[in-house]
């Protein structure tokens, strides 16, 4: 046994003293990172010196490192893709790549990792770009501070900030995305972990999940997005500790969630979107310890919900808490913060002695006629919202809070 | 002084000055006179332009009233009822009347006269109706204006200012000035007038000297005289 | 009229029913302030309660005012002065006495509370400055109805009346046509409709700080510019103002030609 691992530590040594370095710059005698990797044999170090490199189609296909020095820019004319990982372990750091082509028929890319495993893509700046990361049929790589800036106008020809498909284990972290079609966007993707990320002022989402399973996103930041984050079609994906604001428009969601199963969404912060969160066919979510604070509807709920339970959560402010379109109701509400809540604690338990009723009747009728939504806190509605209060008509009987709490969910 | 021509005045339906002409050129105390609702106190509005006339004009001095408000300045006014607002002061709203005609001294005796040192400082709302009427009689009287208009001014009174209200007007008179008043004492009238005009039904009845309205009428005295033209005409 | 306002002013300043107002809204502010523990909270609650209230007690105590100083303008009238002066100085002396009342009544307490130093300063002038709006509208109209009544009660009635209908029975009335035209496009008229009612009309302002997030949930293009941009404030702030014009200018208009 001690022989073999010594066996294999001079293997690596050898092999290890036999990569070496290229350096490119644009007076250099290797003018091209394309010429570079001509070269390169496997593990070797591309260092690429500041400059301006005027290159597309820049096939990576051994295992190599290639780093920019003073972000160097590599400038795509428009022409197609940049860079295009085939191989496994392929670290790309440090470049400044803008210019990618755009097309209807193909997804160009900056940097596009193809079939491949073990990869790291960091420190780059992507600007005037179609697609920015986009990770094909690839496993167990790194997305790790990258700065994508887009200038996307319409949906229909921009392309996505990081885009994974059939990508599994994949870690992102650090990135600030602006302005593309989707900040962040997986499809049929398992096991991924979100981290850390700003996603923001993107057409669509910030995040889009489908059919993507067990993936975990946590502490970013969505903000002034069509829609912060869209699950969709997923299960078990964690929600944990993000924030998600102004995300405002018509349709318009902190977080729209849409056929998905087992999700755990606990200690997010939404916080003036149009809509909270969207909800629609999910079912068996645990909500626990997020704050709602002034958005224009909390939680809307589409329907085809099944046990979703709300448990401790801050409702601040919010000028519709919950927003109910139908008669059938199957969300269970417990102990929850609901600032609205008017009622007492007599015996100083901290729990309400009457019942919250987060459903106004006035959220039914903006849902009809949406242009009513200017009547909003008349003391009309006042009226006719505490006679429904009173005796449930339209809004479902069972829909609850039993034990609103008096002071705020800390955690 | 004042000359009115064909003055008509009706609230709703309800005519109450039908067609009034009168003339006040000379100095002296003229009083008006007429049964409850007969139109003193809206011929009085109107002469101060509180009431807008439908019809007529209204002089006062030689100018015509409508749409002006400086010849006010003419004009001393002692409303029928006092009631001032009652956070005021005396003290202070004898100075805000000042302030809002003109500057004038006379307010010191006239208090004196009445004897309303010790209510200076009180505010209105805690004086007496005839506190209050004394309070609206310096009011009136303290701007030596050429014309004095007093409706019902004895209301109130104590005899001792009741006096000192009559030797006030006669002081006025003797100053030359033109007086108007209405009242329902006849006593009182009949003792300070000089003139009498005698409003019925919106219209003037009679206008002259109390001796001409007895023979007029053909009775003794005064009371028996104004009893005699209401018998006649509701009879 | 200025002499006539300082009149007025004092005199309601030492009145029984500035101090009742001002405790009113000290009260008030404290309770909400020190119950709520967050300041937040207590302006959104204020909001709430100054659309309501603030309209309520102007049309009241404008009504109240006049009929109870009726003598004394008479006095007033037989005074060398032009007759608008006296009733737009005390229509002043009214409304600025009230606005004072407010601004101080719930201003000190949150002051005392720490407002500088915290964000919701702005909503808390819009609030200040929309009550003072409502309260110089509501007793502007308030003035209006008793010179147009000579009876106390009568006018008193339609003051209440007018409270209601504008308060209440208007935004039944709204939301019913809205209803029953919902095949319609209505942005528009839903937005004329906000513009003739000024309680709606400062509800709309206080929309635009608290409930921007829902607002902004409507399709409409015309709620979009209105609500979007500072076009909404603008215009709300102006028609405020065309609020108090039109009544001060029958106030007026109406004095010319009353007899007293």
């Amino acid at each position: 046994m001690k022989k073999k691992i010594a066996f294999l530590l001079i293997l690596f040594m050898a092999f290890k003293s036999h990569t070496q370095t290229i350096e490119v710059c644009n007076n250099c005698s290797i003018a091209s990172l394309k010429k570079a990797i001509e070269i390169a044999k496997d593990f070797d170090t591309i260092i690429l010196k500041k400059g301006t490199y005027k290159e597309h189609n820049i096939i990576i296909n051994k295992p190599l490192t290639v780093i920019g020095k003073n972000y160097p820019i590599i400038d795509g004319e428009l022409k197609g893709e940049i860079i295009t990982i085939v191989s496994d372990n392929v670290t790309v750091d440090g470049l400044f790549i803008i210019n990618v082509g755009t097309s209807y028929t193909e997804d160009y890319a900056a940097i596009r990792v193809k079939k491949s495993k073990n990869f790291t893509i960091q420190n780059l700046v992507l600007e005037k770009l179609f697609f920015g990361i986009y990770l094909e049929k690839s496993k167990n790589g790194k997305v790790y501070h990258n700065k994508i800036i887009g200038n996307a106008v319409e949906e229909y020809n921009s392309g996505n900030g990081i885009q994974l498909w059939y990508s599994n284990h994949i870690e992102i972290e650090h990135n600030y995305i602006e302005q593309v079609r989707d900040g962040i966007y997986l499809e049929f993707s398992d096991d991924c972990l979100i981290k850390n990320n700003i996603s923001t002022k993107n057409l669509r989402y910030g995040l889009h999940f489908m059919f993507s399973n067990n993936d975990i996103y946590q502490d970013n930041t969505f903000e002034n997005n069509g829609a912060g984050v869209a699950v969709m079609f997923s299960n078990k994906i964690k929600m944990l500790n993000n924030i998600f604001k102004e995300n405002w428009g018509t349709a318009s969601y902190g977080m729209l969630l849409k056929e998905i199963t087992d999700a755990e969404i606990k200690g997010n912060t939404f916080k003036e979107n149009t809509i909270g969160i969207n909800i629609e066919g999910t079912n068996r979510i645990n909500y626990t310890n997020n704050n709602f604070i002034s958005n224009g509807w909390a939680v809307k709920v589409r329907g085809a919900c099944y046990t979703n339970t709300f448990i401790e959560n801050n409702f601040l402010y919010n000028s519709f808490d919950i927003s109910y379109n139908s008669n059938v109701n199957d969300t269970i509400f417990n102990k929850n913060y609901w600032s609205n809540y008017t009622g007492y604690d007599l015996n100083k338990d901290g729990i309400g002695d009457v019942p919250y009723r987060p459903v106004k009747l006035f959220s039914y009728i903006v849902n009809r006629t949406p242009e009513t939504i200017i009547l909003l806190r008349s003391l009309f509605i006042d009226v006719i919202d505490f006679s429904e209060k009173i005796s449930p008509v339209f809004t479902p009987d069972n829909l609850l809070d039993k034990n609103p709490l008096i002071k705020q969910v800390a955690w | 002084m004042v000359s009115i021509t064909d003055l008509h005045k009706k609230f709703n339906k309800n005519t109450v000055l039908n067609g009034i002409n009168l003339d006040i050129n000379k100095s002296g105390i003229i009083a008006v006179l007429g049964p409850n609702g007969s139109g003193k106190t809206t011929l009085i509005k109107c002469i101060l332009g509180m009431v807008i006339p439908n019809k007529g004009t209204i002089h006062v001095l030689g100018t015509n009233i409508k749409k002006n408000a400086n010849y006010k300045h003419q004009i001393d006014y002692l409303p029928q009822i006092a009631n001032f607002p009652n956070n005021l002061k005396v003290k202070e709203l004898i100075t805000m009347i000042k302030d809002l005609r003109k500057p004038t001294s006379q307010d010191a005796n006239l208090i004196t006269l009445f004897k309303l040192e010790p209510f200076l400082n009180k505010k209105l709302g805690t004086l007496s109706g005839g506190t209050k009427q004394k309070v609206n009689i310096v009011l009136a009287f303290m701007f030596d204006s050429p014309l004095i208009i007093l409706d019902e001014p004895t209301t109130g009174l104590d005899p001792i200012s009741l006096i000192g209200l009559k030797n006030l007007i006669q002081t006025e008179k003797t100053k030359g000035k033109t007086i108007l008043i209405t009242s329902h004492i006849m006593s009182f009238v009949e003792e300070v007038s000089d003139q009498i005009v005698f409003l019925l039904e919106g219209k003037i009845y009679f206008n002259g000297t109390i001796n001409q309205l007895k023979l007029k009428t053909n009775q003794p005295d005064f009371e028996n005289a104004i009893a005699s033209v209401l018998s006649n005409n509701y009879a | 009229m200025l002499k006539i306002l300082k009149y007025s002013f004092y005199d309601l300043m030492r009145s029984r029913w500035s101090y009742v107002y001002f405790a009113f809204y000290f009260l008030l502010g404290l309770v909400l302030l020190f119950l709520n523990n967050n300041l937040s909270k207590a302006v959104i609650t204020l909001m709430n309660v100054i659309i309501v209230l603030v309209p309520l007690i102007g049309t009241i105590f404008g009504v109240m005012y006049y009929y109870n100083s009726k003598e004394f303008t008479e006095l007033l009238l037989a005074q060398p002065l032009k007759r608008s002066s006296i009733f737009l100085g005390q229509y002043l002396g009214v409304a600025i006495s009230l606005s004072l009342s407010l601004i101080l009544g719930l201003g000190i307490p949150f002051i005392l509370y720490g407002l500088f130093k915290s964000g919701v300063i702005w909503d808390f002038s819009l609030l200040l400055i929309t009550g003072t709006f409502l309260t110089f509208i509501f007793t502007a109209l308030a003035f209006n109805i008793a010179l147009s009544n000579e009876n106390k009660i009568k006018g008193f009635g339609y003051a209440i009346l007018l409270w209601l209908f504008l308060a209440i029975i208007y935004d039944g009335l709204f939301l019913m046509s809205l209803i029953l035209f919902e095949d319609y496009p209505l942005d528009k008229l839903s937005l004329i409709g906000t513009m003739l009612n000024p309680i709606d009309l400062s509800r709309t302002l206080i929309l635009l700080k608290l409930d921007i997030s829902a607002l902004l949930g409507y399709t409409g293009a015309v709620f979009k510019t209105f609500f979007g941009t500072y076009f909404g404030l603008i215009v709300s702030f102006i028609m405020l103002a065309v609020w108090v014009t039109i009544p001060v200018l029958r106030i007026v208009f109406k004095s010319k030609r009353n007899d007293f």
